[in-house]
C-alpha cells in the first residue's frame, strides 16, 4: 500500500493506454494484473463513432485515470488540455507532458514548470513528466506537485534506466514520490527502478505493444513488486572480493 | 531550401549502383540511426530475405513509435474544376469531364453520409481553379466540415500564407500536398500549362501552411512520373527538413503510384509492388517517427499487409468523385480509380483482425492549439 495524490494504492505499476491494440484490455489489466492507474491522452478521447467507442468507456470505475497532456507544446496548451481532460474524465490527476519536438519527444522543462504552477493552483493533482533534473524536481516539489516523473531513457526506446546517475540524486533528495516514466522496456528494468528506490513506474510501449499486453502487465507488476520488496529490505552491497561471513574480530585482537 | 534536392541528387549519383549484401543490410539495420547514404543503398536491395529483414525492423520501429494503432480518414472532393494541364490527371482541364462543384448544403450531405459510415477525419479536395473554387469557398466548406468531423485537412492548390492563416482559424489542421516530382525538368514537362507550372510556389506551400498555424503536413511524390528512387530520397529529405524547421508539426509522407484516370498517359517508370513496399520500409527506417499514409489507390491485400509493417494512417471507404458519398455510384469522372473498394466497416474489421486498433480521431477538437 502506498499513498499518492490523495489515494491509497496497492499497485506501483501505472500503465499508458494510447498504443493499445484494443481498449478492452484495460479492464483485464485492472483485474488480472492489478493495475490501478491508467494514463489517457486527452487528445485521443474522441467521440464515439460507428465503429469505435471512447476510451473512457473501457476504464473500470474504481481505477484512476491520469489525464495526459501529451501533444501540448507549451504551458498554455497543457493547462487547456488538463482542464478539458478533467471535464471529460472527472479525474483531477494530470500528467503534465509538454514536448516541443515530434522527433525525440523530450519534455520541455521551462514550460512544464509554468504549467505545473498554474495547475497546482487550479486544484489538480499534478504529475510532471521531466528530465532527470534535480533542480527542476526540487522546484516542482516546492510548488506542490504530487510526484515527479523523470524519464529513465528517451520515450519509446525500451532502453531501461539509461539515466541512473541522474535519477539517484532525485530519489535521494526528493520527499514526494518519484515515478520513473519512459524508456523502461523490460520487467527487469522496472525491477531495477524499484530497487533504486523509485516509488512507482509508468509503462506504455513495453506493455501495450507486446504480443500479450495483459500477461506483460502481470510480468511488470511482479517485477515492480519484487524490486520494491528488495528496496524495503535493503540490498546488499556489491564487492569485488569475498567477504568473511562470521564475526571473527573478537578473536583476532592485536 | 531546395538544397535537399541537390543533396538527394548527389547521394543518388554516389550510390545508384550500390547493392548492399545481406550482411551489409544487417549492419545498417543494427545502427542506431540510418543515414541518407544508408537509405540510398537500401533502396537498391533486391534480395527477398534482405527486404524481409528490413521489414521486421520497420515493424518494430512503427510499433515503438506509433503503437498498435491505425488512423483512418476519408477524402471529400468538393470541386473538380481545374485550370491545370497535368498530363497524367483525370481532373486536368483538357478532359471533357463533367465539371461539378458542390453547394454548401451538398457538402453537408456528403459529410453526413461519411459520418454515418464512422469517419471522423476528412481531407477536403479541389482541383486548381481560383474562380470556381476560390479560397472563401474552400474556407466555408472547411467550417462546415469542422462541425461534423474532429479533424479537417485540405488537399487543394497551393495558397498564400495569409490564406492558410484564415483556413487555420476556420479549423483546418493539416495539409497534404504532393510535389508530384522533385525533378524540375520532368515537372516542367508534366505540367505544361496552368498555375501548377510554378514548381517553387507549390514546393513552398507546406512551409507557408505550417508557418500559418497548421500542425500536420503530408508530403510526397506521385511515383512513376519521374525517377522513383530519386523522388523517394527527395521526399525523405523533404520530410526531415520540415521536421527540423517545424519541430512541433506532425509530418507524414505518402508515396502514391500514378494510376490510370481516363487519360492515355503512360508513366515514364512503373513501380512494382516489391519496389513500392521497399520504398515504404526505407521511409520508416530513415524516419522512425514520421507518419506513413496509404490511400485507396492501392488494393486491399497490399494495404492489409502494409499496415502490419509501416503504415500509420489510411483512407477508408473513399469516393473520389464530386458528390460520391451521397450518390454511391461507380466513379466515372474520378481523379483516380479506387482499388480498395471496401466499406469503412470492412477496413475496420481487417485492422482488428491484424491485432491493431482502428482510430478515427487523432486530435480531439478544442484540445491543444486546435
Amino acid at each position: 500500500m502506498f499513498e499518492i495524490g490523495g489515494k491509497t494504492l496497492k499497485s506501483r505499476l501505472f500503465v499508458g493506454t494510447g498504443k493499445l491494440p484494443d481498449y478492452s484490455l484495460i479492464e483485464k489489466m485492472y483485474y488480472e494484473a492489478g493495475v490501478e492507474v491508467f494514463a489517457v491522452a486527452v487528445r485521443r478521447i474522441g467521440p464515439n463513432t460507428k465503429h469505435t467507442k471512447n476510451v473512457l468507456e473501457y476504464i473500470p470505475k474504481d481505477a484512476i485515470i491520469m489525464v495526459n497532456t501529451s501533444g501540448a507544446q507549451d504551458h498554455k496548451e497543457a493547462v487547456k488540455i488538463a482542464m478539458i481532460g478533467r471535464e471529460l474524465t472527472n479525474s483531477n490527476w494530470v500528467k503534465v507532458e509538454i514536448e516541443k519536438d515530434t522527433k525525440y519527444l523530450f519534455p520541455d522543462s521551462i514550460e512544464t514548470l509554468k504549467a505545473c504552477e498554474i495547475l497546482v493552483k487550479e486544484g489538480f493533482k499534478v504529475f510532471p513528466y521531466i528530465y532527470p533534473d534535480l533542480n527542476l524536481a526540487k522546484e516542482l516539489e516546492q510548488i506542490g506537485v504530487e510526484a515527479v516523473m523523470p524519464l529513465g531513457s528517451p520515450i519509446g526506446t525500451n532502453k531501461g534506466i539509461g539515466c541512473e546517475v541522474l535519477l539517484k540524486p532525485i530519489i535521494n533528495e526528493i520527499k514526494i514520490p518519484v515515478i520513473i516514466d519512459a524508456g523502461i522496456g523490460r520487467p527487469s528494468h522496472a525491477a531495477k527502478a524499484m530497487e533504486m528506490g523509485a516509488d512507482a513506474v509508468l509503462i506504455n510501449t513495453a506493455i501495450t505493444t507486446s504480443s500479450d499486453p495483459v500477461k506483460m502487465a502481470l510480468a511488470f507488476s511482479k517485477a515492480v513488486e519484487a524490486g520494491r520488496l528488495a528496496f524495503e529490505v535493503g540490498l546488499l552491497k556489491e564487492y569485488e572480493y569475498a567477504q568473511a561471513s562470521s564475526p571473527l574480530e573478537d578473536f583476532i585482537t592485536g | 531550401m531546395t538544397e535537399f534536392i541537390r543533396k538527394a541528387e548527389k547521394v543518388w549519383e554516389e550510390f545508384k549502383d550500390y547493392v548492399p549484401t545481406y550482411d551489409e543490410v544487417c549492419e545498417i539495420l543494427e545502427k542506431e540511426v540510418v543515414n541518407i547514404e544508408d537509405a540510398a543503398k537500401l533502396l537498391n536491395v533486391e534480395d527477398k530475405n534482405s527486404i524481409l529483414l528490413m521489414a521486421s525492423k520497420a515493424k518494430k520501429l512503427t510499433r515503438e513509435n506509433f503503437g498498435k494503432v491505425i488512423l483512418l480518414y476519408a477524402p471529400l472532393y468538393i470541386s473538380n474544376y481545374c485550370q491545370n494541364g497535368c498530363v497524367y490527371c483525370g481532373f486536368s482541364c483538357r478532359k471533357n469531364y463533367k465539371r461539378e462543384k458542390l453547394e454548401f448544403n451538398e457538402i453537408e450531405n456528403e459529410l453526413r453520409a461519411m459520418k454515418e459510415e464512422g469517419i471522423d477525419s476528412v481531407i477536403i479536395l479541389t482541383g486548381e481553379d481560383r474562380i470556381h473554387s476560390p479560397v472563401d469557398y474552400i474556407e466555408q466548406a472547411c467550417k462546415i466540415a469542422a462541425n461534423y468531423m474532429s479533424e479537417v485537412s485540405i488537399e487543394v492548390y497551393p495558397l498564400l500564407e495569409e490564406e492558410y492563416r484564415s483556413l487555420a482559424s476556420a479549423g483546418v489542421v493539416g495539409i497534404t500536398i504532393y510535389q508530384e516530382t522533385y525533378q524540375k525538368e520532368d515537372y516542367k514537362k508534366l505540367h505544361p500549362f496552368g498555375p501548377k507550372k510554378d514548381f517553387e510556389f507549390r514546393f513552398k506551400a507546406v512551409e507557408r501552411a505550417l508557418s500559418a498555424g497548421f500542425h500536420e503536413a503530408c508530403v510526397g511524390p506521385l511515383l512513376g512520373l519521374s525517377h522513383p528512387k530519386k523522388d523517394v530520397l527527395c521526399t525523405l529529405l523533404h520530410a526531415e527538413y520540415l521536421l527540423d524547421r517545424f519541430p512541433k508539426a506532425e509530418i507524414s509522407v505518402s508515396f502514391p503510384r500514378v494510376r490510370s484516370a481516363g487519360t492515355d498517359f503512360v508513366p515514364k517508370f512503373s513501380v512494382s509492388d516489391k519496389e513500392f513496399i521497399k520504398f515504404l520500409i526505407v521511409a520508416r527506417l530513415y524516419l522512425p517517427r514520421v507518419g506513413i499514409v496509404i490511400s485507396t489507390r492501392e488494393d486491399a491485400r497490399l494495404r492489409d499487409a502494409l499496415i502490419d509493417v509501416c503504415i500509420t494512417k489510411m483512407s477508408a471507404g473513399s469516393k473520389t468523385t464530386v458528390g460520391g458519398y451521397v450518390a454511391q455510384e461507380e466513379e466515372k469522372d474520378a481523379q483516380f480509380e479506387v482499388e480498395d473498394r471496401r466499406s469503412v466497416a470492412e477496413v475496420v474489421d481487417s485492422i482488428i483482425k491484424k491485432g491493431l486498433r482502428p482510430e478515427f480521431t487523432n486530435w480531439v477538437r478544442g484540445v491543444g492549439s486546435l
